[in-house]
């Protein structure tokens, strides 16, 4: 057996992260059973690796894995038979169709399977921490002790979750398919939730000592590529990918070489990525264009003001109001009410600001939300008025538990003296 | 095919205060959903409505009480079993059950092969 050489796993390390979920999608069409498609496409992968050492890398690897797992997966229904099933077959995509054209893939005459993987991942008759953890199980080929880490969950927990989820798919008969046009819409807005939450969830990390989650925030911008390649019509899925690229393309310059959390006030342009940048801005026109814009659109376009701007005294404040205003209305959210008054603190003045922030105490969807003390102690000292100042840093402290966040707070509080 | 029992809770209490031109309405609702839910694609094999929970009794280890096994604002007040392809297909005929004062929970019958 020959010993795969560094290139070679390279080569599987990298079909890992391109090709799993069309492998595993494709697989699944076999066995009509999730369990028994990760097993074979794992093998596929391990037997890429000898393989891939002595007959060399193949031309396509995607086509090749496919191959191997599928022929794996039809030796298994073949011998086991179907003693060895415990769940019930998935539903199998029903022939009438009922897909919307713009879906079909022309080379092959159906949606691309990997559409209908994460559809039926994030169906909503599963709650969103299955939903998370199935698409980065199945959608991205993370291991269970992977996702679990990922969120800060013991392995055991994960796995129940997992295991919880796709018994559901099987035992309720989800179906396994991409949605019919009516249900479609409802469906991308679940996925893009969950691609969100993964990339918001890397973005800042709950907890623990890094502020970024490297891993996380590639894994959501990676899903956000290949949502928009299966779905190039969609103007929520240009927003989505537009928010993450350019939120993401400060990522080197959120935190000093110190760790401690840089402002965007303080953070270096220059070293901005500019290339994700004006990706990110000419995908925030064309999402502009949904009527109405989604939620991430909005956010997106907000992103780019901030991105475009040449320095923060440059920040174009009253389009970042205006921006917020409607992202109000399309998304009703405390959050983005508190974020809006943030930037009506930098457009009209923190008394302006701070007026604003007043009237969301009340809210009971901020209560332990620590940006609100943290933005309401920002105002306070920029008035002058230390004493409100110092208990409202005080709070938010006791609200996070990063350790950059917490480092940030600290270094304010002391600063007021 | 799969079968899904659609369990329909809803506040009591809002019957007990309804008028019986709502009651009309909403026995009315019920006729013309048996009428149409095979629109769906999901086949209704039955259903039936239940008298309110303080006509309950419940029996657990062989002792006999008063009232519902537990008690909650919105009881299981009636049910259909449906027979359906996948649960989307359930989900869009459970959607439109009449169930104004609450809502419904939609649950596979096991089956023993």
């Amino acid at each position: 057996m020959a010993t795969p050489t560094a290139g070679v796993a390279a080569a599987v390390a990298d079909a890992h992260r391109r090709e799993w979920a069309f492998v595993l999608a494709a697989t699944v069409r076999v066995t009509r059973d999730l369990d028994v498609a990760e097993e074979c496409v794992q093998e596929a992968f391990a037997a890429a690796l000898t393989d891939w050492a002595t007959g060399g890398v193949p031309a396509r690897p995607g086509a090749w894995l496919t191959t191997a797992a599928r022929r794996r997966a039809l030796n298994v229904l073949r011998h086991a038979g179907v003693e060895r099933r415990h769940l019930p077959l998935l539903v199998e995509d029903r022939v009438d169709g009922g897909v919307a054209p713009s879906l079909v893939d022309d080379a092959h005459g159906y949606p691309d399977d990997r559409l209908r993987l994460v559809a039926t991942c994030c169906h909503p008759a599963l709650d969103r921490p299955a939903q998370v953890a199935l698409t980065l199980r199945l959608v991205c080929g993370l291991t269970t002790p992977e996702v679990a880490r990922a969120f800060l969950v013991p392995t055991a927990t994960m796995a129940a979750r997992i295991t919880r989820a796709k018994k559901k798919i099987a035992v309720a008969r989800i179906p396994y398919r991409v949605p019919p046009p009516a249900e479609l819409p409802e469906r991308v807005d679940a996925v893009l939730a969950v691609v969100h939450l993964l990339f918001t969830t890397g973005h800042t990390a709950p907890a623990g000592e890094e502020l970024v989650r490297r891993d996380l925030v590639e894994r959501s911008v990676e899903l956000a590529r290949m949502l928009r390649r299966l779905l190039p019509h969609d103007p929520a899925v240009a927003g989505l990918l537009a928010l993450l690229l350019l939120t993401d393309a400060r990522r080197e310059t959120r935190t000093g070489p110190d760790g401690r959390l840089l402002l965007l006030e303080e953070q270096d342009r220059a070293r901005w990525d500019r290339p994700a940048i004006a990706e990110g801005v000419a995908l925030v026109r064309e999402a502009l264009r949904g009527r109405p814009p989604s939620r991430y659109a909005l956010q997106a376009a907000i992103a780019a003001v901030h991105a475009e701007s040449p320095s923060w005294d440059d920040t174009d404040w009253a389009e970042i109001v205006a921006l917020y205003g409607v992202l109000t209305q399309v998304w009703p959210s405390p959050v983005v009410a508190l974020n809006r008054a943030v930037a009506v603190g930098f457009a009209r003045g923190a008394a302006a600001g701070l007026a604003a922030l007043d009237e969301l105490a009340g809210e009971p969807q901020l209560a332990g939300y620590g940006y609100l003390p943290a933005a309401r102690a920002d105002l306070l000292r920029r008035l002058g008025r230390v004493g409100e100042a110092r208990e409202a840093y005080g709070e938010a402290l006791l609200l996070t538990e990063n350790a950059a966040e917490r480092a940030f707070l600290d270094a304010r509080l002391r600063a007021l003296g | 095919m799969t079968k899904y029992l659609v369990l329909i809770y809803e506040d009591e209490a809002r019957y007990a205060s309804a008028t019986p031109e709502v009651f009309g309405q909403i026995s009315q609702e019920h006729t013309d959903w048996m009428a149409s839910v095979e629109k769906t694609g999901a086949k209704l094999l039955g259903g039936e409505a239940l008298e309110p929970t303080p006509t309950a009794t419940t029996v657990r280890g062989g002792e006999v009480t008063d009232g519902p096994f537990v008690e909650t604002k919105e009881a299981l007040g009636g049910y259909y079993l449906l027979d359906a392809p996948d649960l989307d297909t359930a989900l869009a005929a459970a959607r439109t059950v009449p169930a104004r004062f609450g809502g419904v929970e939609v649950r596979p019958v096991m089956t023993f092969d």
